[in-house]
This record gives structure tokens, sequence and C-alpha cells, in this order.
């Protein structure tokens, strides 16, 4: 009894991720005008699939009290990246994805270098990096274009069904979107035996007091060097999927910008603290998915929450005022601190 | 002729009291080298490239800059950051230009609608900063995305009509006392403002403390988040008055025009050798940080390097400079 209570208190803001997506989601399909499919499914997964990336790579840092503000700028560089290299025979493929993750781990590893041994503050730092990946980015893309392989792209963004050797068929598969099945693979194939390792713990112990972990005999660095490779490689997946979704590669200035932000949004939807120590990556996915269907709300309903209409126009201006407002969702805080001087650093 | 030998050293000694140890910061001296070295580099690969007319140029352009970064600096000084450059910079351009053209204010109506865009974007970056303490980077690029929304909204996507009026082409590009630009002459006025605000104001001197130390300020009595909020108003201000020059030298304002600005921007005031947690920093070191960028650019593009390697570049020198200069005190062993 005890046990489910602490769970339950522990995991209060995934929780309540988990239901606010439920409920947006739940209400999304309600409005569907042309019924819910398969196919409706899976394009919802596949909007969203980069986002959730990206917002799990942007958790793990945040955990450690840090930020990455490269996140987007490696995602782009990796779609830019697979837009040269995916291509070919299988076995080009299996190269292909292995520079595109093996790229995204080393853009990670630099900017925990310069976080852990250069001493930098993360901020700037992955400002300044993000500058020098999008460059890159732009070295392999200068315009638009490239290819990545559609066969590829087929089996990897449709239902799970359509991946599957035809004896293996069952009908539940034809209804169950790859990128889902990809996502639980990555939460418990990547995430949760790192949350789990002495290094991964040790990231949550460095967010929630650094000295404390330091003096208990944590290994900080390992663990703030690892989280921002982790930020690396999971966006380096974002960045794969962007290319076989788009099935090109672009050295998109703004779209970085956007994914960054949106990534941050999420992580604070998803109940990870900014200050780190608290949340997790799977809260993340849900907060991720939680701004995919608010969006998606927008072209279903053509309104925003059925008063003001909507037109493509002003969609920018809604995401933006999602985000802001998402990001200010943990300021409630601020309202019921008894000493201003917590406030203050 | 001892106390003569006194009193010369006690004038001196509150000469020094009153402006400060006329010494500079190793970073600021750094700085003015790399600019030294970026000049040599530069002539090699273009002839014209120490000539007065081309510096001039490289002056003009780097005024523009440096009216950003100066607003830049003083937010970082007090200890945050300002990412909402680029959008706040677009929106003042494109305000005053349209209520330039379409209202009888004229140019000075111009003028006043931008500062006020920036006051009010500074205003909102400052209560998400220090009310609801949201942390600023997070906030003000929030406020960036959503004044790209709105400037979206407002063009339909589209660059607006109006162009930039001849006056702000004249601030802008025109020269008129000894063929130095008259922007360079905006940048040494804003300059002035913003250096005599910090060293010698309160607020200026609050801004430097809050960087070291919110709490104590705050225990001192003084209101913090007031102070905070100014800063981000004057951020503000600074960059809607850049975006104003900028649509003169363009001939108008338009969509994205203030994306190229906010990493150079960041990247002077770092490279000046403004601390970049806050507390620390000369407005000296900021105007050498504007003309090193500037001149790093043209330098590579004498070189013939295109946007991605300038990319790198800028990236690279901030990296490298907060290495040298930047580094947090190591952990206690």
């Amino acid at each position: 009894m005890t046990n489910v209570r602490l769970l339950l208190r522990y995991n209060q803001s995934l929780l309540l991720a988990i239901l606010l997506f439920l409920g947006l989601y739940g209400t999304y399909v309600e409005l569907q005008p042309r019924g819910y499919d398969a196919f409706i499914a899976n394009s919802n997964v596949n909007q969203g699939f980069g986002i959730a990336m990206v917002s799990m790579a942007q958790t793990v840092p945040v955990l450690t009290g840090g930020l990455d503000l490269s996140v987007g700028a490696v995602m782009t560089m990796v779609d830019c990246l697979a837009s040269v290299v995916l291509n070919g025979s299988p076995l080009q493929l299996a190269w292909g994805l292995f520079v595109c993750l093996a790229a995204g781990l080393g853009c990670g590893l630099v900017n925990g270098c310069i976080v852990v041994y250069g001493r930098i503050q993360p901020i700037i730092a992955t400002l300044a990096t993000g500058a020098i990946f999008m460059g890159f980015a732009l070295v392999l893309r200068p315009s638009p274009g490239g290819t990545v392989s559609g066969a590829l792209s087929n089996v990897l963004t449709y239902e799970l069904g359509d991946a599957l050797p035809a004896a293996l068929h069952a009908r539940l598969f034809n209804y169950i979107p790859m990128e889902f099945v990809l996502l639980i693979l990555v939460v418990v194939v990547v995430w949760l035996p790192f949350r789990r390792s002495v290094i991964g713990r040790g990231c949550y112990a460095a967010g929630s007091s650094e000295n404390a972990a330091y003096v208990s005999g944590v290994n900080v660095s390992a663990s703030k060097l690892s989280a921002y490779a982790m930020a690396g490689l999971l966006s380096a997946i974002g960045g794969i999927f962007l290319g076989l979704q788009t099935q090109s590669g672009e050295a998109n200035l703004v779209q970085s910008g956007l994914l960054t932000l949106n990534s941050i949004a999420a992580v604070v939807i998803g109940g990870t603290s900014l200050v780190g120590g608290v949340g997790g990556c799977v809260g993340s996915i849900f907060g991720a998915y939680i701004l995919t269907t608010i969006n998606a709300m927008l072209q279903v309903t053509n309104t925003i929450l059925w008063v003001i209409p909507a037109s493509p126009l002003i969609q920018p201006l809604f995401e933006g005022v999602v985000v802001l407002f998402a990001v200010s969702a943990g300021a409630a805080r601020v309202f019921w601190v008894r000493n201003r001087l917590e406030l203050l650093r | 002729m001892d106390q003569e030998a006194e009193i010369t050293r006690e004038k001196r000694s509150a000469w020094l009291v009153r402006f400060g140890q006329p010494k500079i910061d190793p970073p600021v001296a750094t700085a003015f080298a790399c600019i030294v070295v970026v000049l040599a580099i530069g002539s090699i690969f273009s002839r014209n490239f120490l000539s007065i007319g081309y510096l001039l140029q490289q002056l003009q352009v780097a005024s523009f800059l440096g009216v950003i970064a100066a607003g830049a600096m003083v937010v970082i000084l007090a200890g945050h950051i300002d990412l909402s450059i680029p959008w706040t910079l677009t929106v003042g351009a494109m305000t005053a230009t349209a209520v330039a053209a379409n209202t009888p204010f004229g140019d000075a109506g111009g003028i006043v609608a931008a500062v006020l865009v920036g006051t009010i974007v500074g205003l909102v970056n400052g209560v998400g900063a220090a009310i609801l303490r949201v942390p600023s980077m997070i906030f003000t690029l929030g406020v960036n995305a959503v004044l790209d929304g709105l400037v979206v909204l407002y063009t339909g996507g589209f660059a607006p009509r109006n162009a930039a009026t001849r006056f702000m082409n004249r601030i802008a590009v025109g020269r008129s006392i000894l063929d130095i630009p008259n922007a360079v002459f905006v940048w040494i006025g804003i300059s002035l403002i913003v250096a005599f605000m910090l060293r010698r104001t309160p607020l200026g001197r609050y801004i430097y403390a809050i960087g070291n130390s919110e709490g104590s300020v705050y225990l001192s009595g003084v209101n913090t988040r007031l102070v905070l909020i100014g800063a981000f108003i004057i951020s503000g201000i600074g960059n809607c008055l850049g975006g104003v020059l900028l649509a003169g030298y363009a001939g108008q304002a338009y969509q994205s025009m203030g994306d190229p600005y906010l990493l150079p921007a960041i990247a002077a005031v770092v490279l000046g050798g403004t601390d970049v947690l806050g507390g620390r920093g000369t407005y000296l070191g900021t105007v050498a940080g504007v003309l090193l960028i500037t001149l790093l650019g043209s330098m590579l593009s004498v070189m013939q390097i295109a946007e991605a390697g300038r990319q790198i570049a800028y990236g690279a020198a901030i990296v490298v400079m907060l290495l040298a200069y930047g580094r947090s005190p190591q952990r206690r062993e």
C-alpha cells in the first residue's frame, strides 16, 4: 500500500502529463471528422516522433541541472547527414545509420567535454556548439535536397504489419504504427537501462545537488558527460527520422530553433524540473505528444478553443503562445514560496 | 617638496577612487590583439582590407551590431540572457517603418514606436525572468517564437510593403561629418549612454551587483525585480533601435532580418570579456568584441568562406574565448 502511494507521489507530474495527454487525445479522436483509423493514428505518431526524440534528448542534460540548446541543431545536422549517407544497399544503409548515430553521439560528447572539462556554462556552450553544428549542416546541405532511402522509410514509418514478413502477419500488427514500436524500443533499450545504471542515477544526483553527489562519491563528471552524449545520440535518432519522413535534408535554422524550444517545453510539460534532479524521459514523450495534439486539434476544429477561427497564419503564433505558457507552468511556485530569498540563487 | 608629493599622490588616489584603476582587462586586451591579427590576415587576402574606405564601411556595419550588443550586454551583466533578439529586432523595425509611413507622426513617430515596442517586449521578458522566475534563456526563447508568430499573422507571411524612410536610410548609411557613417555616431551616442548608466548610475551598479549575487542585493533593500525588468527593457530598446538602423540599411524591414544577429551579438559580449554568469565585464570590452566579430565576418567573406564557415567561426570563437577566460572555478577537491 505504502509502496503504491510512494510510487504515485514520486510520479505525480508524470501521471498528470499522461492524464492531460489522454484527455486531449481523446477529444481529438472524438472530433476527428472522417473517423479514427490506423492511418490517422500512424500520422499522429509520425508527427510527434521528432519532437518526442528531441525532448527525450533535452531531458537528460536538464536532469543534471544543465540545458542543451544544441539538440535542434544536432537533429538538423543528422538530417542533412542522412540525406547524404542513408542510401543504397542494405549494407550501405546499416553503415549510414551507424554514421548518423555516431555523428550525433560525437556532437553530444563534444558538448559534454566542453561543459565538464572546459567548465563552461552549458547554456552558452551549447548555444555556441549549436551554431557550429548548424554550420556543418550547411556544409553538408547548402540547399535543401538529397535523398533518403525510400525503402527504409517505408519500413520504419508505416504500420508494424508492413515491416514484418508475411509469415508473422497478425491482424493486430496492421494497426500498430511502426514508430510507436520504435518509441517503446528506445525507452526500453536506451533510456531505462541508462536510468538504472550507476551513471544514470548519478545524473539525478548531480541535478539535485552537485556538491552532495560529489562528496558522496558519485562520479559527477562521468554522469554529466554521458548526459550530453545521450542527448546527442537521441537527437541523432530524431534527425534520422526527420530525414526518413521528409526524404531529404535541409539545414533549416528556424526549424532547428523551434525544435530546441519545443523540446524544452515538452520537458517541462512532462514533469521534469528545469532545476534538475526530478523527472524523466517518459514524461517528455507525453509532453511532446501533448504539444503535437494541441496543434492537431487546431487543424481538426479549425478554431482555437472553438472561439478564434484558425488559419495557417495564426498557427505559428498559437504554437509560440502554447510553448510560452508551457515553460511558464513551473512558475506557479513563485506565488506560494514563503521566503523570496529562496528564488534568488 | 615632500608635502607636494603627498598631495599629488592623494589627488591621484582620489582620481582612482573616482574613475577606477586605469587598467585594461586581459580579455579586453586579447580582443584588441585579435582585432590586429584579423586585420593582418584580412590584408593578406585583400589589399583593400586596410584602406580607410573599407574600414569605415566595416565600422558602419559594426554600428548595427554594436547597438544590439549594448543591450545584450546589460542583460548578461545582470546574470540573465536575452535570446529574443532576432524577432524583437524585426518587430521593432517593422513597427517603425509602418508607423513612419502610415501615420502623420513621420520619422519621429516611427522611432518612438520602435522604442515603445522594445519597452513592451523588454517588460514581458523582464516579468517572465524576474517575477515568474522562469529561466531567462527559456522564457526569452518563447517570447521570440511568439513575436515570430505575431509577425507572420500581421504580414501574412509576405514582406511588409512599407519601405524605410529617407531619414532611416540616412542615419544608417548616410555620411555627414568627415565621411564618417552616421550610424557610427548613433552607436557612439548609445554607447556613451549605456556606459554612463553602467558606471555612474545606481541602476548600473545594481545590475553589476545582481549579476554577482542577487540575494545580497535583495537583502540590501533593493527591488531587484525592477532592476532586472529595467535591464531587459534596455535590451529590448537596443534591439529595436538596431532594427531601425538595419531597416534603413536594407531599405525595408523584412521577415527574419534579425536571425543573423543573435549569435554575433552574444559572441561580441562574450569575446569582450563579459562574464556569462554576470557581474563582471566592461563596456569597452563589448566594443572590442563588436569590432572583432565584424572584422572576423568580413575577413571570412574576403577569404570567400560561405555562411556555413561563418557559423562555425562564431561558435568556435565563443568556445575558445570561454575556454580561455570564462571557466567556472574548479570544484574543491
